[in-house]
């Protein structure tokens, strides 16, 4: 057991070794290439980084628990675009202008409401039929992108109001609200997973469905609610993000969902479901931004970061393939 | 014991499924304070009647009454609401979580909010674990635990809730003799409680030993109830197969060949040391042991499923490297494995595909798999190896635990190995097919195979080798010959007492 302590500690610490590695290497390599004056790693930049990674981060963090949980859920791009419409639009509905800034946080429930509503829809599909939350989400992915598009055509939904943009923009020791509601939010999911019965019954579900059928968790509710969590956080994500930026484009949030699923498993969680941490993904999203700020802080182009996140997520599955694997103990066929 | 009002009654249960009628008419009473043993065939209905009054599969016709009362067992759910724990025949645990959350799986203490109450789970499961007398702790992952353990685990869910009845699915299944001797205590126990007992096992001396009365059921059917002190082994056979069995120990001797495979010096980290012996061609080995000697990691070394530290494994006179299953297979060493449902199937596979998976490469017509001989590899072994299934296409993970094992053996057995290693062949196999499958392991030696039988179960060593290996805590302690072997000194031997001539 103790080489099982052991290894379940280079998994845990590997995420932040490599994040550590990162910064080492951006901050060495900014000094010949970089384009900047700047140094890569400074508080300011760091903690913008912090706040850019919050969109994606916030669905992550959803995301960990539908993948513990043994699902997957791939519409939450498209909850996120329809949510930020939402909001954007009924800041401009006749009887929300009557409002003034009373509107905002009107606006903002509306949003939320959306997303957990999206989610209840993928939940209920996922316990009444059966089917598997993969195709079922896939299928409400191309369907809500689609609602999406029908709201506005081509064209971009904006609304600016400086209000909403003050709050957006607003921060304790250069902490910004993106940032806070992202660190927040991490720290409350974190608390459920780890300490609550719904938390460890998700455990529970994902490791082995029967036997938590057996042991009368009823699994449908429980992943339902899930669900509706991440179906919430996508509109939370959204509502912090488009607060400050005030226009949002029908193709935005496109390909969120495998940023997303690429963070959790970088952060060590299972594809298969019954493992994984909220800590690990927290990891998962710094690591990613964090690649993608140093690569362009070294002046490579959007293209060359792809590939190497890529590359980098097929090595960390690598390695954590071959640190399952217990020296001379048994190999599986 | 008439008078008692029973604690649940089972009146004319009917379950079926595509093509099988897994249970017809079956009637049953449970009494307050009774350990009622359920036998029958594999296949005959046992896990499904039990599965029909946990709530796991809703009966097309009969009635569940608990306490007098007909009750519709609507789940799991409501059969835990209603006194009634299931202790499964397959493990049905979640291997990544600790011990403490998968025996309160689905019940866990909690304390305001939802949050779970950690200091009572701990508190709770130690009391629980110290009854059972269990090396590891509330906090283990369950993963890490060995099978028997896991399967204690499973037995201390018995204990979380005031139970009016516990149903046990083979739970001896793959516990070692100490263990058993603690699962009887807590029997015992509950039973002094007034909770009424189900007991589900093929192994005759624990049916004797701890029940109180015996029904019997035979493809579905109701075959009656009997108390244990008015019968014998030979009536519940009788009952159960509706023929007699000759239970005598292995005599035969038949005409042995070379060397087939020669272990010099053979070690693998601290599981086992110094492990030499030899097997030849129409011989069968038994190694005998406690659970934990190490004689399945010997298993699964020869298998390529481990690598050595030290020695050296020749075959046929000549030194062999056996890096991997495939390297093991193209040699001709077969192992069937003990847990059947880790290793050796594919659950959602059809009978035939599991059965000939390791030789489709070899089946082939063209460029495609042969299915005419496939089907008929299939249909030799079902036949030899009395599978009940009602065709080849049927789901393994459909078919009751004790057919998928036997599928695993017809899967190996197909392979025409030279060296056959079966661990723990007769796991959950009832005592008809146990004694089918033991003279198919002495046939299968006669015609010059070499056969190496690892098990937990005395008289099953006793019957089918021709020579025994007793280890102790990762040594041989002792090579037996059939003629000088009893019943005494290899206990003495595999519990590390004297031991005489080391071998
Ligand atoms: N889910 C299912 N679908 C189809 N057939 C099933 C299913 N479950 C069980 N059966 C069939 O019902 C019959 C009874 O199976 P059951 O598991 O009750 O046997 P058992 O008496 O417990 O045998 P064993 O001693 O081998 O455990 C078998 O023929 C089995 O193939
Ligand atoms: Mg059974």
């Amino acid at each position: 057991m103790k080489s099982d302590n052991m290894s379940n500690l280079i998994k845990n610490g590997a995420i932040w070794g490599f994040i550590v590695l990162e910064l080492i290497f951006f901050q060495i390599a900014g000094e010949f290439w970089s384009l900047s004056e700047r140094a890569f790693m400074d508080l300011d930049n760091m903690l913008l980084l912090l706040k850019q990674s919050a969109p994606i981060g916030i669905i992550a963090v959803g995301m960990t628990v539908i993948m513990i949980n043994g699902n997957i859920d791939l519409s939450v791009g498209a909850i996120y675009a329809l949510c930020a419409i939402v909001m954007l639009d009924s800041m401009s509905w006749p009887f929300m202008e009557s409002l003034g800034d009373w509107a905002i946080p009107l606006a903002w429930l509306f949003a939320l409401l959306t997303g957990a509503v999206l989610g209840l829809i993928n939940g209920i599909i996922v316990w009444k039929t059966g089917v598997d939350a993969f195709i079922v989400t896939l299928g409400s992915m191309l369907g809500y992108r689609g609602l999406v598009f029908m709201y506005n055509g081509e064209n971009p939904t904006y609304h600016l109001n400086w209000t909403m943009v003050d709050i957006a923009e607003w921060d304790i020791f250069g902490v910004e609200t993106p940032a806070l509601v992202f660190l927040v939010v991490a720290l409350i999911v974190w608390f459920v997973m780890t300490r609550t019965v719904h938390g460890r019954n998700a455990y529970a579900v994902g490791n082995n469905r029967e036997a938590a059928v057996n042991a009368a968790i009823r699994v449908g509710p429980h992943m339902l609610i899930n669900f509706v969590l991440i179906g919430f956080l996508a509109a939370l994500s959204a509502v912090t993000f488009y607060s400050g930026s005030g226009s949002v484009n029908p193709n935005d949030g496109m390909l969120f969902e495998l940023w997303a699923i690429t963070a959790v498993v970088l952060g060590g969680t299972k594809l298969i479901g019954g493992a994984g941490s909220i800590v690990g993904t927290f990891g998962g999203v710094i690591a990613i931004q964090l690649l993608r700020k140093g690569l362009g802080h070294i002046g490579a182009d959007t293209a060359t970061v792809n590939l190497v996140i890529g590359l980098i997520l097929i090595a960390v599955l690598f390695l954590d393939r071959q640190l399952n694997v217990k020296g001379k103990e048994e190999l599986k066929v | 014991m008439t008078e008692k009002t029973p604690v649940l009654r089972l009146e004319g249960i009917v379950k079926t499924f595509p093509g099988v009628r897994a249970l017809d008419g079956v009637s049953l009473t449970l009494l307050p304070g009774e350990v009622h043993a359920l036998m029958g065939e594999n296949g005959a209905g046992k896990s499904t009647l039990m599965k029909v009054l946990g709530g796991i599969y809703q009966p097309d016709e009969g009635q569940i009454i608990v306490d007098e009362q007909p009750v519709v067992m609507s789940g799991p759910l409501e059969a835990k609401a209603k006194g009634i724990v299931f202790i499964h025949q397959e493990l049905s645990l979640a291997t990544e979580l600790s011990v403490a959350e998968n025996i309160y799986l689905g019940e866990l203490p909690r304390k305001r909010f939802g949050l779970v109450d950690w200091a009572q789970l701990e508190a709770n499961t130690n009391k629980i674990l110290k009854k059972l007398n269990v090396g590891f702790n509330a906090k283990t992952r369950v993963g890490s635990l060995s099978i028997a353990n896991q399967q204690m685990v499973e037995i201390a869910r018995a204990l979380t809730v005031d139970a009016k009845a516990v149903i046990f699915d083979e739970p001896t299944a793959s516990l070692t003799d100490a263990e058993k001797v603690v699962l009887f205590e807590v029997i015992a126990d509950l039973q002094s409680q007034g909770v009424g007992i189900a007991y589900i096992s093929h192994r005759m001396e624990e049916i004797f030993k701890i029940t109180d009365r015996i029904s019997v059921l035979r493809d579905g059917q109701y075959q009656g109830t009997v108390n244990t002190a008015e019968t014998d082994e030979e009536g519940v056979t009788q009952m159960m197969i509706g023929r007699k069995l000759d239970l005598s120990r292995n005599e035969s001797h038949h005409e042995l060949g070379e060397v087939a495979i020669e272990v010099r010096g053979l070690s693998c980290g601290n599981l086992y040391e110094d492990v030499s012996f030899e097997v030849r061609r129409g011989e069968v080995v038994g190694f005998y042991g406690l659970v934990g000697a190490g004689r399945t990691e010997i298993a699964e070394t020869l298998f390529g499923l481990r690598n050595p530290s030290a020695g050296t494994i020749l075959m046929d006179g000549e030194e062999v490297t056996i890096q991997s299953p495939a390297d093991a297979i193209a040699r001709g060493i077969s192992l069937v494995p003990e847990d059947r449902k880790g290793q050796g199937l594919v659950l959602g596979m059809n009978c035939r595909d599991n059965m000939t998976l390791p030789q489709v490469g070899d089946l082939t017509a063209g460029p495609f798999v042969s299915d005419g001989a496939e089907v008929a590899i299939f249909d030799q072994y079902r036949d030899k190896l009395d599978i009940r299934t009602p065709g080849w296409r049927q789901t393994v993970g459909n078919l009751s635990g004790g057919n998928q094992q036997k599928i695993v053996i017809g899967k190996w057995l197909s392979m025409h190995p030279n060296v056959l290693i079966v661990d723990e062949p007769t796991r959950g196999i009832d005592v008809g097919s146990k004694s089918e499958i033991h003279n198919l392991i002495r046939e299968l030696a006669a015609q010059g195979y070499a056969v190496i039988v690892v098990s937990s179960e005395m008289p099953e060593v006793l019957h089918v080798s021709d020579r025994i290996v007793a280890m102790y805590m990762g040594r041989i302690i002792r090579t037996f010959t059939s003629e000088e072997v009893t019943e005494d000194n290899l206990i003495q031997a595999i519990s590390g007492i004297g031991g005489g001539k080391a071998a």
